[in-house]
């Protein structure tokens, strides 16, 4: 009895610290995301006002809103399919053929991913300025730059953000998948090969099969990550101008904040979290497949 | 057997074209980093003209510029002791939590199971606005009762949030590693009469080393690169500020001042602790990465 008393001591004295952090700081702020949804509240006294629906019918008239949340689509979807194509075509790549430096090219795509987000937006700011930029001052030597490209104006801030955050995300991702292809066993390519299945038809027969399962977690993952990136890029980037024409849903939800409106900030957060759990279900099962063993 | 292939000319072709590609995302990561080092110590002059010369000499002045009058010397500070501070709570918490989770049965243990998993779903960006109201609340109430307040603006509790947010993928880390292990350590510990906190510190935790390196590269890195939590629960004009949060402020302001260099020596301030971390680490980072599988 008293050995058992100790274990439960141990064990709560273990658990307790951890539990409570998580509470205080994740699961309390989360419970209050959904709640404040429903409130109205001053900028500077704590009184809140119930108001039901109302923050969300006002949202769903709010065109900066419906603006944000159209490119925050655009940017998961466009941003997913270009890292996930390249990051596995790259990754196939550096595994199956036999290259000079391959661990150089591994060592240096995935420098972006250590690098905060605020400072590779620095490094895109001097790429992207529209006078003596990188870009620019290259593009220049093909065309006449009297008019400069202005790669954060309002037409082009979709792409200039897509081509950064692609640029930050592809080395994590391919290094990922260098390591679950390389478990795929050598044996299988040979055979292949004396059947004349050339790389493509390996590359779709058998390394996607084989590594489907990893990719289907890490989309999840990546598709709820990339609606909280766009939200990094853009606050350090564009701080969703020129105009809103950047402005993704996060950001809108933070502005709001900013201005003192924390129930409609907050409805704005139930739409995000609903909208990335619907997106990550049904990501999940569009990509279902029968798992395939080795 | 070996498969002898012949060399074709559209296998050279495709070769050269794969060379190339990986070049090309090579050289667009390589060329703009060694770009912002080079214009680190570039005179103010020196913008104005084609950005592809090299500095004309070594203009140290700007890294003693933005470390004394952009302050990024005292955000240094704080940002160490914040990543400093994160880690270990981060640690002492997780650690013992991880190890009971994974390793004992007990009432609650799914339910806590579950809800640490959930919490990998919880983004942190998502609740900051809460958790920043939360504080301001609790510092009004501090000033209306005891007449002073020391939640928000404070880097402490940046830190203890910091290690708060960091728990669902830590636990879930390292509970993936203990479970491996098999009972047999605990019960010869327990037999040689070591008891549980011991056996935990002795026994366990020294064995989990790689995972605890894995975390803290990790964690290092996000506690050092974040910033909005540390925007919005540092505001105050006066307050500390993290080295993120200074930078991203140089950068503003330098759009009206136009100090190019400052902004750049600043810039590399931040960056360079993470890539000599990196550049020492690189093999077991990347090895980590898929012995914890994923990280958003």
């Amino acid at each position: 009895m008293r050995t058992n008393r100790r274990r439960s001591g141990f064990i709560a004295l273990c658990v307790a610290p951890a539990t409570i952090l998580f509470f205080i700081f994740m699961i309390l702020p989360t419970i209050n995301v959904f709640r404040m949804s429903l409130f109205q509240r001053g900028a500077y006294s704590p009184t809140e006002t119930f108001v039901g629906m109302g923050n969300f019918t006002a949202l769903m008239k709010d065109t900066n809103f419906i603006r944000s949340m159209q490119n925050t689509i655009l940017l998961v979807v466009v941003v997913t399919i270009i890292t996930f194509a390249l990051a596995l075509i790259f990754a196939n790549i550096l595994t199956r053929e036999k290259l000079v430096g391959q661990n150089f090219f591994r060592v240096v795509f995935y420098i972006p991913n250590i690098l905060s987000v605020v400072v590779i937006s620095g490094i895109f700011s001097a790429i992207y300025k529209p006078e003596n930029g990188m870009l620019n001052s290259i593009i220049g030597l093909f065309r006449d730059m009297t008019n400069p490209i202005l790669w954060k104006g309002e037409s082009l801030v979709m792409v200039s953000l897509i081509i950064a955050m692609v640029w930050q995300a592809i080395g994590y991702y391919m290094v990922m998948y260098m390591a679950s292809m390389a478990a795929v066993p050598n044996s299988l390519y040979e055979s292949s090969a004396l059947d004349g299945a050339g790389r493509w038809t390996q590359f779709f027969q058998i390394t996607l099969p084989l590594i489907w399962t990893n990719i289907r977690t890490t989309l999840t993952f990546f598709i709820i990550s990339t609606i909280n990136m766009a939200f990094l890029f853009v606050k350090a980037m564009t701080s969703g101008g020129p105009n809103g024409a950047s402005e993704v849903a996060l950001s809108y939800m933070y502005g709001q904040k900013d201005a003192g409106l924390y129930g409609y900030s907050m409805a704005i957060g139930v739409v995000i979290f609903l909208f990335s759990f619907l997106l990550s279900a049904l990501v999940n099962k569009v990509t279902k497949r029968e798992p395939l063993e080795f | 057997m070996e498969i002898v292939k012949k060399q074709t000319s559209g296998d050279r072709l495709y070769r050269i074209f794969i060379y190339l590609v990986l070049s090309l995302l090579a050289i667009s990561i390589i060329v703009p980093v060694a770009w912002v080092f080079l214009a680190s110590v570039k005179e103010n002059s020196e913008f104005y003209g084609n950005p592809w010369t090299l500095p004309a000499g070594f203009h140290w002045q700007n890294f003693v510029d933005a470390w004394n009058k952009a302050s990024m010397g005292s955000y240094m500070l704080n940002s160490v002791i914040v990543t400093a501070l994160a880690l270990a709570i981060l640690l002492v918490v997780a650690l013992p939590a991880a190890y009971c989770l994974s390793r004992f049965r007990f009432r609650f243990r799914k339910f806590l199971n579950l809800c640490f998993m959930g919490g990998l779903f919880i983004n942190v960006n998502y609740i900051v606005v809460p958790i920043f109201l939360m504080l301001r609340d609790g510092d009004t109430w501090l000033k209306n009762t005891f007449g002073g307040s020391f939640l928000l603006n404070n880097i402490v509790v940046l830190a203890i949030v910091y290690a708060a947010t960091a728990l669902p993928f830590t636990i879930y880390l390292l509970s993936g590693y203990f479970a491996t292990l098999p009972h047999d350590f605990e019960e010869a510990a327990y037999i040689d009469g070591a008891g549980y906190g011991k056996t935990m510190t002795k026994i366990i935790f020294p064995m989990a080393q790689p995972s605890i390196i894995t975390i803290i590269l990790f964690n290092f890195l996000s506690f050092w690169n974040e910033y909005i939590i540390s925007l919005t629960l540092l505001s105050s004009a006066n307050g500390p500020r993290t080295l993120p949060v200074g930078l991203l402020n140089l950068m503003q302001a330098q759009q009206s001042a136009a100090q190019y260099g400052i902004m750049y020596a600043g810039l590399v301030m931040v960056m360079l602790p993470t890539l000599i971390l990196y550049i020492c680490v690189q093999k077991k980072l990347t090895q980590g990465m898929t012995v914890g599988g994923l990280k958003g």
